[in-house]
Protein backbone atom coordinates (compact mmCIF):
# COMPACT_ATOMS: atom_id res chain seq x y z
CA UNK A 1 0.00 0.00 0.00
CA UNK A 2 1.34 3.57 -1.03
CA UNK A 3 1.23 6.01 1.11
CA UNK A 4 0.12 9.08 -0.19
CA UNK A 5 2.97 12.28 0.01
CA UNK A 6 1.46 15.94 -0.90
CA UNK A 7 4.07 18.21 -1.38
CA UNK A 8 2.48 21.74 -0.05
CA UNK A 9 5.17 24.74 -0.14
CA UNK A 10 8.10 24.14 1.61
CA UNK A 11 6.28 21.02 3.91
CA UNK A 12 5.82 17.83 2.86
CA UNK A 13 2.67 16.03 4.14
CA UNK A 14 2.65 12.44 4.33
CA UNK A 15 -0.98 10.35 5.45
CA UNK A 16 -0.43 7.01 6.97
CA UNK A 17 -3.19 4.19 6.54
CA UNK A 18 -4.03 1.54 9.21
CA UNK A 19 -3.15 -1.24 7.50
CA UNK A 20 0.68 -0.88 6.59
CA UNK A 21 3.25 -3.69 6.76
CA UNK A 22 6.72 -3.29 7.55
CA UNK A 23 7.84 -3.08 3.90
CA UNK A 24 5.28 -0.05 3.50
CA UNK A 25 7.00 1.96 6.40
CA UNK A 26 10.53 1.12 5.16
CA UNK A 27 9.42 2.37 1.42
CA UNK A 28 7.69 5.52 3.19
CA UNK A 29 11.12 5.89 5.11
CA UNK A 30 13.39 6.05 1.98
CA UNK A 31 10.46 7.69 -0.06
CA UNK A 32 9.81 10.69 2.18
CA UNK A 33 13.54 11.46 2.34
CA UNK A 34 14.65 10.73 -1.51
CA UNK A 35 11.31 13.53 -1.82
CA UNK A 36 12.90 16.22 1.35
CA UNK A 37 15.90 16.25 -0.96
CA UNK A 38 14.30 16.73 -4.69
CA UNK A 39 11.72 19.20 -3.29
CA UNK A 40 14.31 21.00 -0.45
CA UNK A 41 11.42 20.94 1.61
CA UNK A 42 11.85 22.07 4.88
CA UNK A 43 9.73 20.03 6.71
CA UNK A 44 7.42 16.83 6.92
CA UNK A 45 4.74 16.36 8.58
CA UNK A 46 3.57 12.29 8.81
CA UNK A 47 -0.24 12.19 9.72
CA UNK A 48 -0.86 9.21 11.76
CA UNK A 49 -4.68 9.71 12.28
CA UNK A 50 -5.79 6.34 10.58
CA UNK A 51 -3.06 4.12 12.20
CA UNK A 52 -4.91 2.30 14.64
CA UNK A 53 -1.62 0.10 16.28
CA UNK A 54 1.65 1.60 16.38
CA UNK A 55 3.61 -1.15 17.49
CA UNK A 56 7.15 -1.01 18.19
CA UNK A 57 8.64 -1.48 14.02
CA UNK A 58 6.25 1.71 13.03
CA UNK A 59 7.40 3.48 16.30
CA UNK A 60 11.21 3.14 15.39
CA UNK A 61 10.27 3.51 11.75
CA UNK A 62 8.60 6.96 12.65
CA UNK A 63 11.96 7.93 14.74
CA UNK A 64 14.06 7.08 11.69
CA UNK A 65 12.48 8.69 9.46
CA UNK A 66 11.97 12.17 11.81
CA UNK A 67 16.20 11.99 12.79
CA UNK A 68 16.83 11.59 9.09
CA UNK A 69 15.22 14.16 8.35
CA UNK A 70 16.78 16.00 10.90
CA UNK A 71 19.97 15.54 9.67
CA UNK A 72 18.97 16.94 6.37
CA UNK A 73 18.18 20.18 7.87
CA UNK A 74 14.28 19.95 7.99
CA UNK A 75 12.19 19.12 10.27
CA UNK A 76 9.50 16.08 11.16
CA UNK A 77 6.20 16.63 13.29
CA UNK A 78 4.18 13.45 13.87
CA UNK A 79 0.23 14.54 13.90
CA UNK A 80 -3.01 12.63 15.24
CA UNK A 81 -1.75 9.64 17.45
CA UNK A 82 -5.22 8.35 18.92
CA UNK A 83 -5.42 8.42 22.16
CA UNK A 84 -6.03 4.66 22.39
CA UNK A 85 -2.27 4.25 20.38
CA UNK A 86 -0.80 6.63 23.02
CA UNK A 87 -2.11 4.25 25.96
CA UNK A 88 -0.44 1.31 24.14
CA UNK A 89 3.03 2.91 23.15
CA UNK A 90 3.15 4.01 26.43
CA UNK A 91 2.15 0.46 27.69
CA UNK A 92 4.14 -1.12 25.25
CA UNK A 93 7.45 1.19 26.19
CA UNK A 94 7.32 3.46 23.23
CA UNK A 95 7.91 6.62 23.85
CA UNK A 96 9.30 8.54 20.61
CA UNK A 97 11.81 10.58 22.23
CA UNK A 98 13.13 13.49 20.51
CA UNK A 99 10.57 13.67 17.53
CA UNK A 100 8.01 16.34 17.59
CA UNK A 101 4.41 16.23 18.02
CA UNK A 102 1.14 17.88 17.35
CA UNK A 103 -2.80 17.05 18.22
CA UNK A 104 -3.28 17.17 14.48
CA UNK A 105 -2.71 18.81 11.05
CA UNK A 106 -3.73 22.28 11.30
CA UNK A 107 -1.70 22.33 15.12
CA UNK A 108 1.85 20.60 13.20
CA UNK A 109 1.15 23.00 10.36
CA UNK A 110 1.08 25.96 13.20
CA UNK A 111 3.86 24.39 14.89
CA UNK A 112 5.93 24.53 11.74
CA UNK A 113 4.72 27.84 10.94
CA UNK A 114 5.84 29.03 14.23
CA UNK A 115 9.18 27.95 14.15
CA UNK A 116 9.67 28.74 10.56
CA UNK A 117 9.11 32.44 11.88
CA UNK A 118 11.56 32.44 15.03
CA UNK A 119 14.25 30.87 12.78
CA UNK A 120 13.93 33.33 10.02
CA UNK B 1 -20.97 -14.72 16.38
CA UNK B 2 -18.38 -16.33 14.38
CA UNK B 3 -15.71 -18.47 14.37
CA UNK B 4 -14.63 -19.14 18.73
CA UNK B 5 -10.97 -19.64 17.17
CA UNK B 6 -9.32 -18.00 14.75
CA UNK B 7 -5.75 -19.47 13.14
CA UNK B 8 -3.22 -16.94 11.29
CA UNK B 9 -0.06 -18.33 9.21
CA UNK B 10 2.18 -15.91 9.99
CA UNK B 11 5.27 -16.14 7.45
CA UNK B 12 5.72 -12.47 6.26
CA UNK B 13 5.15 -8.79 8.03
CA UNK B 14 1.89 -8.61 5.78
CA UNK B 15 0.82 -11.69 7.65
CA UNK B 16 1.68 -9.56 10.84
CA UNK B 17 -0.92 -6.69 10.02
CA UNK B 18 -3.54 -9.67 8.78
CA UNK B 19 -3.39 -11.32 12.70
CA UNK B 20 -3.82 -7.64 14.39
CA UNK B 21 -7.12 -7.16 12.03
CA UNK B 22 -8.17 -10.59 13.10
CA UNK B 23 -7.49 -10.17 17.07
CA UNK B 24 -9.19 -6.90 16.73
CA UNK B 25 -11.80 -7.97 14.94
CA UNK B 26 -12.31 -10.71 17.43
CA UNK B 27 -12.32 -8.31 20.49
CA UNK B 28 -14.73 -6.01 18.62
CA UNK B 29 -16.78 -9.51 18.76
CA UNK B 30 -16.44 -9.65 22.20
CA UNK B 31 -17.38 -6.09 23.07
CA UNK B 32 -14.32 -4.94 24.27
CA UNK B 33 -13.72 -0.85 24.33
CA UNK B 34 -12.31 0.51 21.59
CA UNK B 35 -9.04 0.78 24.26
CA UNK B 36 -8.96 -2.27 25.02
CA UNK B 37 -9.00 -3.59 21.71
CA UNK B 38 -6.24 -1.38 20.57
CA UNK B 39 -4.03 -3.03 23.50
CA UNK B 40 -4.82 -6.43 22.02
CA UNK B 41 -4.04 -5.83 18.66
CA UNK B 42 -0.70 -3.80 19.51
CA UNK B 43 0.44 -7.25 21.32
CA UNK B 44 -0.43 -9.26 18.72
CA UNK B 45 1.53 -6.92 16.35
CA UNK B 46 4.74 -7.63 18.55
CA UNK B 47 4.36 -11.48 19.49
CA UNK B 48 3.18 -11.88 15.15
CA UNK B 49 6.53 -9.61 15.26
CA UNK B 50 8.84 -11.81 16.89
CA UNK B 51 7.83 -15.13 15.28
CA UNK B 52 8.58 -13.29 12.12
CA UNK B 53 11.99 -12.06 13.07
CA UNK B 54 13.59 -14.91 14.89
CA UNK B 55 12.15 -18.02 14.03
CA UNK B 56 10.52 -16.64 10.11
CA UNK B 57 7.19 -18.49 10.56
CA UNK B 58 5.11 -19.28 13.41
CA UNK B 59 1.28 -19.45 13.84
CA UNK B 60 -1.26 -16.62 16.08
CA UNK B 61 -3.84 -18.74 17.42
CA UNK B 62 -6.88 -16.13 18.46
CA UNK B 63 -9.55 -17.95 21.36
CA UNK B 64 -12.49 -16.64 22.79
CA UNK B 65 -12.64 -17.96 26.16
CA UNK B 66 -15.19 -18.01 28.92
CA UNK B 67 -14.02 -17.12 32.54
CA UNK B 68 -16.00 -17.22 35.88
CA UNK B 69 -18.63 -14.57 34.27
CA UNK B 70 -16.18 -13.21 32.29
CA UNK B 71 -15.02 -13.22 28.56
CA UNK B 72 -11.91 -12.82 27.06
CA UNK B 73 -9.43 -13.26 24.11
CA UNK B 74 -6.63 -16.00 24.32
CA UNK B 75 -3.78 -14.88 21.67
CA UNK B 76 -1.10 -17.50 21.62
CA UNK B 77 1.93 -17.44 19.34
CA UNK B 78 3.64 -20.20 18.47
CA UNK B 79 6.88 -21.31 16.53
CA UNK B 80 9.42 -23.46 15.78
CA UNK B 81 11.87 -21.32 15.81
CA UNK B 82 15.44 -20.94 18.02
CA UNK B 83 13.70 -20.99 21.16
CA UNK B 84 14.81 -18.41 23.94
CA UNK B 85 17.85 -19.31 25.95
CA UNK B 86 17.30 -16.80 28.41
CA UNK B 87 13.59 -16.03 29.32
CA UNK B 88 14.13 -14.38 32.70
CA UNK B 89 16.77 -11.88 30.44
CA UNK B 90 14.02 -11.17 27.51
CA UNK B 91 11.36 -10.46 30.27
CA UNK B 92 13.51 -8.39 32.17
CA UNK B 93 12.54 -4.07 30.48
CA UNK B 94 15.02 -2.60 29.22
CA UNK B 95 16.06 -5.48 27.24
CA UNK B 96 13.84 -4.99 25.40
CA UNK B 97 12.04 -1.71 25.36
CA UNK B 98 11.96 0.95 22.38
CA UNK B 99 11.81 -1.06 19.53
CA UNK B 100 15.15 -1.48 18.56
CA UNK B 101 16.36 -4.70 19.35
CA UNK B 102 15.10 -7.04 21.69
CA UNK B 103 11.79 -9.05 21.82
CA UNK B 104 9.11 -6.56 23.67
CA UNK B 105 7.89 -9.01 25.88
CA UNK B 106 7.41 -7.10 28.66
CA UNK B 107 5.69 -4.48 26.50
CA UNK B 108 3.57 -7.45 25.39
CA UNK B 109 2.99 -8.55 29.30
CA UNK B 110 1.94 -5.34 30.25
CA UNK B 111 -0.24 -4.79 27.64
CA UNK B 112 -1.97 -7.94 28.52
CA UNK B 113 -4.28 -9.32 31.94
CA UNK B 114 -1.81 -13.04 31.81
CA UNK B 115 1.39 -13.87 30.17
CA UNK B 116 2.55 -17.83 29.76
CA UNK B 117 6.01 -18.27 27.53
CA UNK B 118 7.67 -21.84 27.09
CA UNK B 119 10.61 -22.06 24.96
CA UNK B 120 12.89 -24.57 24.53
CA UNK B 121 16.22 -23.58 22.93
CA UNK B 122 16.68 -25.33 19.08
CA UNK B 123 12.72 -26.28 19.38
CA UNK B 124 10.66 -23.38 19.61
CA UNK B 125 8.08 -20.66 21.88
CA UNK B 126 4.93 -20.28 22.89
CA UNK B 127 4.13 -17.20 23.83
CA UNK B 128 0.19 -17.24 25.00
CA UNK B 129 -1.81 -14.68 26.59
CA UNK B 130 -5.05 -13.29 27.63
CA UNK B 131 -7.06 -10.28 28.54
CA UNK B 132 -10.03 -10.59 29.95
CA UNK B 133 -13.35 -8.26 28.94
Amino acid sequence: MEVPILKQGAVLIATFQAALSDADLNQLRIGLVQQVVRFRSRAVIVDVTAMDVMDSFASRTLREISHMIRLRGAETVIVGIQPEVAFAMVQLGLTLEGVATALDLEEGLAYLNEKFKTTN
Amino acid sequence: MSAAEIRVAINSDQDIVSARQKGRMMANELGFSSGDATLVATAISELARNIVSYARKGQITLKMVNGLNRQGIWVIATDDGPGIPDIRQALRDGFSTSGSLGLGLPGVRRLMDEFEITSQPGRGTIVAVKKWK
